[in-house]
């Protein structure tokens, strides 16, 4: 059984009327699985990841069939309930290290917080267990950076400081947030490595939200392509890369500035997300794809299983290949 | 942090010498002379007037003047009044914990009550409470206290007689004054029912005088709480699965709380500037029904240095709140 399922996943900002941020998605990852998900901003990524965690807040409505952690429903879980998994077996590093540590408060003290929360620590041996963790996240000098304060960090530090945050309750996943966005390029492989290495040392599953898909198809082994809060594609690396089947993922892959290597202009794909006034009758793609037909515009495509994956397209591409 | 002290007292200089200056001019702009007071509104005979002015060194140039004054400061001497003939400084010494007591209860009572009202505002945002709360905070901050303060002792001391009408505490007690704290002096004087009468007697004028800094802390609460709960380190610590009390008070509340601190400093200014009007109103014996008194008499010593002395009082407090206000902030703390 997968560690995590989710079925059929809705989130709003407002009534029943109110466009979907999030639009029926369906998602699995597997125990020690890293998986990337993909897409524009705007594409909900977040904000599923967010209601998984249980931290959208009125006037968000999270709804879904199931939003199944390690065999329990994320969903049906009540206060007190939820924050025994959340935090511990299910945690979350956000996108800017600068501003996710609270000011006011030691990098210890909001590590030893985790420590007390979840596992009961206290005093010494919390002290003791935030050293290592900052150790083990890399940071030089730790000793001294158990009392120092966020400010006193560099970007790089911060983020470093969140992952032991994060993963000082051995979580069985750890969503990453674009995790790297806020950073310099040179800490960004620093920090990519020291993920996938707390990945596998302690075979998390790993969710990778990111735009980077250079860095999904060197991490990842599966990939969800996401769309206008809908999943287009879901596909392995690296056959999603090769032959992708969806023309939105296509239009990613060749957006990547390497592959217009040569051309005089970047390869884009024009236009934008459709937002709550413009909202495609049909598919959402419809209007920006340079495959629809006339059927894309009045009907909505559903997502189909393929022969590995899934993709929500009535003409997918690349059908020979695979 | 030494540095941070060390700087923040080379700034209390110029603004001493301000001060002084200030309550110099002033006193001397309103027309009328001590001397015209003493001597009553009838024709004053210039040649003692002239004699009166001299033996008070009120003949000289203003220059000679304020320099007399510098130099009386400099050797520590307040002067005497010249009403009283009593230092100053004693008579300061002996009304000072009235205003004080007064003070403290009003900021204990617009503390306490403007906390809790804009931390639950914040957190009920757009709802019956939170409209309730702003709407009445705005008008506790529009109220003319003289206005207010009158206002409550119609109802709740002659309509309803809850309450007394003016003074500290009962002529029936007689309290030694020991600590110049009525409700302590009453415990400590072991008279039955002096000590619920003392507090009887301070409810009131607390109030009045707390209304504005209770309006103007639970506005700036709420507001401070509402931008606080946005950050992402809030989101940070609801993902660590923490209690909702630990996210809103440990990492929201210990936030917010910086600039609270600063506006509560402010009001430190403000309270004694409402002092000076609920002390009046309630015949309250501090140092704002003093002064009111001695510019009546055109005591110039006595206003003179009775407002340096609040204005120390005043650089006083907001020295320790951006003390405090350096230890609530670590960002503040390490600046070099």
């Amino acid at each position: 059984m997968s560690l995590l399922d989710i079925r059929n996943l809705s989130v709003r900002f407002g009534d029943a009327n109110a466009v979907p941020v999030v639009d029926g998605l369906d998602l699995s990852v597997d125990k020690g699985e890293v998986l990337a998900i993909v897409g524009e901003s705007g594409s909900g990524k977040s904000v599923t990841m967010l209601a998984l965690m249980g931290l959208i807040d009125p006037p968000g409505v999270v709804s879904a069939d199931s939003l199944q952690f390690d065999g329990t429903d994320m969903l049906r879980l009540k206060g007190r309930q939820r924050r025994r998994i959340v935090g511990k077996d299910l945690a979350m590093i956000f996108q800017d290290p600068m501003t996710a540590l609270n000011p006011s408060y030691t990098v210890g003290f909001q590590i030893e917080e985790v420590l007390r929360q979840h596992l009961g620590l206290k005093g010494k041996a919390a002290r003791r267990r935030a050293l290592q963790l900052l150790e083990r996240v890399e940071i030089p000098a730790a000793e001294s950076r158990l009392d120092a304060y966020p400010h006193q960090l560099s970007g790089g530090m911060s983020q470093r400081v969140a992952i032991a945050m994060a993963i000082a309750a051995e979580p069985k996943l750890l969503i990453a947030d674009e995790p790297t966005t806020a950073l310099d390029v040179t800490i960004q492989a620093q920090i990519m490595e020291l993920l996938l290495d707390l990945q596998r040392e302690q075979d998390m599953g790993l969710v990778l939200i990111t735009h980077d898909l250079a860095v999904v198809a060197e991490t990842a082994q599966r990939v969800c392509v996401m769309y206008a809060g809908q999943a287009v594609e879901v596909g392995v690396v690296p056959g999603l890369f090769e032959a992708p089947a969806h023309p939105y993922t296509e239009a990613l892959l060749k957006a990547i500035p390497e592959h217009s290597l040569g051309a005089r202009r970047l390869a884009t794909l024009p236009g934008i997300v459709p937002g709550r006034f413009d909202r495609p009758h049909g598919c959402l793609l419809a209007p920006r794809c340079p495959y629809a037909q006339s059927n894309c515009q009045a009907q909505r495509p559903t997502l189909e299983p393929q022969v590995r994956g899934a993709v929500r397209c009535f003409y997918p591409l690349n059908q020979e290949v695979t | 942090m030494l540095s941070f002290i060390a700087r923040r007292l080379g700034l209390l200089i110029p603004t001493f010498f301000g001060v002084t200056l200030l309550t110099f001019a002033l006193i001397r702009m309103i027309p009328g002379d001590p001397v015209e007071v003493m001597m009553g509104e009838r024709r004053v005979d210039p040649i003692m007037h002239a004699e009166a002015m001299e033996r008070l060194g009120l003949n000289k140039p203003l220059y000679a003047q304020y320099l007399d004054y510098i130099g009386q400061l400099a050797r520590g001497d307040l002067g005497e009044s010249l009403r009283t003939r009593e230092s100053v400084w004693s008579e300061f010494l002996t009304l000072f914990p009235a205003t004080v007591e007064l003070a403290l209860a009003a900021l204990l009572f617009a503390g306490s009550l403007g906390l809790i009202a804009g931390v639950v505002a914040a957190l009920k945002r757009g709802s019956l409470f939170d409209h309730g709360v702003m709407g009445i905070s705005l008008a506790g901050y529009s109220m003319p206290i003289f206005w207010w303060g009158l206002l409550l002792i119609m109802f709740f001391s002659v309509g309803l007689g809850w309450t007394p009408v003016s003074g500290r505490i009962d002529l029936l007690y007689d309290i030694e004054p020991v600590t110049g704290f009525m409700l302590i002096d009453s415990l400590l004087s072991g008279e039955e029912g002096a000590f619920l009468d003392a507090l009887r007697h301070l409810i009131l004028p607390a109030i009045v005088l707390g209304t504005i800094p209770l309006a103007v802390i639970a506005r700036m609460t709420r507001s401070a709480m509402l931008e606080v709960l946005r950050e992402d380190y809030v989101r940070t610590a609801r993902a660590k699965g923490l209690s909702p009390a630990r996210v809103v008070f440990v990492h929201g509340l210990r936030n917010a709380l910086i600039p609270v601190l600063t506006v509560f400093g402010l009001q430190v200014g403000a309270l004694l500037a409402g002092a000076v009007l609920t002390e009046t109103i309630f015949s309250w014996p501090g140092i704002g029904k003093w002064l009111i008194e001695s510019i009546g008499a055109r005591d110039y010593p006595v206003v003179q240095n009775g407002i340096l002395l609040i204005a120390c009082l005043v650089i006083l407090v907001n020295f320790v709140v951006d003390i405090l206000y350096g230890l609530a902030n670590p960002r503040i703390r390490h600046q070099k």
